[in-house]
C-alpha cells in the first residue's frame, strides 16, 4: 500500500519535489560540455604567453566569441548543479544550505554576466 | 565494577572509515571526481577573470598575465588542465554507466585505471600544445 496519492504518483516527483529534473539537467550539460571543453583546450589554451593583440583578435572571431560564451554559461550551469550536490550532501542545517545555495547562484550569475560583458565589449561595436 | 565506564562512554569499535580502507579505485575516482569539480569551479571564476581582463584594455591584462607566468600561476593552470582533462573523461565514465554499461567490477576498476593514466596524458599533452613557441600558436 502506498501514502502516495494517485496524482502524485503520476506526476513522479518523489521527496525531492522536482522527479528527475536535477539529475537530467546534470547529465545534459556534461554531454554538451563535452565537445565544448575539447574546443577549449585545444583552441583557448592555445592563448597562453599570448600578447594583447593576438588574444583579442581570437576572441573577436564571431565563432571563438560565441563558443567562449556558450561554454562559460553551460560550465557555470553544470558547476551549479554539482555544488548544490555536494552542498546537499555535508550542510545538515536548512539554513546554511539556503544560504550556501543563494550565494553559489549570485556568484554563478555574477560570473556569467561579467563573462557575456567582457566577451561583447572585445568584440565591439560592428 | 566502579572502575567501568558506563557503556555510552567507552570507546566502541567504529564502522571502517577513509583512513582504514586501502582505497579502491572506484572510490578513489569517484572522490578525485568530485575535488575536480569543487576546483573547476574555482576555475571556472579565474576563467571569467581573464575575460574581464582581456576585456579591460592593456593595464588589466599585463597585470593577470603577469600572475599567470608566475611558478603558482603555471602550477594553478595545470592544476586547472588536469582537472578539467581528468573531469571531462571520468564524465564521459559516469554517463557510459548512466546508460548501463560498464557496471561489472573488473571494468569498472579498469576504466578507473585507464582515465587516471588517460587524464594525466591528455593534460601533459595540451599544456605542452599551449606552451609550444612560447608565446601562443596565434601570434
Amino acid at each position: 500500500m502506498s501514502l502516495e496519492t494517485p496524482l502524485h504518483k503520476v506526476r513522479g516527483m518523489g521527496s525531492a519535489h522536482s522527479g528527475v529534473t536535477h539529475f537530467w539537467r546534470q547529465r545534459v550539460t556534461a554531454a554538451a560540455l563535452v565537445p565544448l571543453s575539447l574546443w577549449f583546450g585545444i583552441s583557448v589554451l592555445g592563448l597562453v604567453g599570448a600578447h594583447e593583440a593576438a588574444t583579442l583578435a581570437f576572441l573577436s572571431q564571431p565563432l571563438n566569441a560565441i563558443l567562449m560564451a556558450a561554454f562559460v554559461m553551460v560550465l557555470l550551469y553544470h558547476m551549479l548543479l554539482g555544488l548544490q550536490v555536494v552542498i546537499d550532501d555535508y550542510v545538515q542545517s536548512d539554513g546554511q544550505k539556503v544560504f550556501l545555495m543563494l550565494l553559489v547562484r549570485g556568484l554563478s550569475i555574477a560570473a556569467a554576466a561579467t563573462a557575456i560583458f567582457a566577451l561583447l565589449r572585445i568584440a565591439g561595436p560592428l | 565494577m566502579a572502575e567501568t565506564p558506563h557503556p555510552a562512554q567507552r570507546a566502541r569499535p567504529l564502522s571502517p572509515h577513509l583512513t582504514v580502507y586501502r582505497w579502491p579505485v572506484t572510490m578513489a575516482t569517484s572522490i578525485v571526481h568530485r575535488a575536480t569539480g569543487l576546483a573547476l569551479s574555482a576555475g571556472t571564476l579565474v576563467l571569467c577573470w581573464w575575460l574581464i581582463a582581456v576585456a579591460s584594455g592593456p593595464d588589466a591584462f599585463n597585470e593577470f598575465t603577469s600572475l599567470a607566468v608566475t611558478p603558482l600561476g603555471e602550477v594553478i593552470l595545470f592544476g586547472f588542465v588536469w582537472s578539467l582533462a581528468y573531469h571531462l573523461l571520468n564524465g564521459i565514465r559516469h554517463l557510459a554507466w548512466d546508460l548501463g554499461y560498464g557496471f561489472a567490477v573488473p571494468t569498472a576498476n579498469l576504466s578507473g585505471i585507464i582515465v587516471i593514466a588517460a587524464s594525466i596524458a591528455l593534460a601533459a599533452g595540451l599544456f605542452a600544445l599551449a606552451y609550444l613557441g612560447h608565446g601562443g600558436y596565434y601570434q
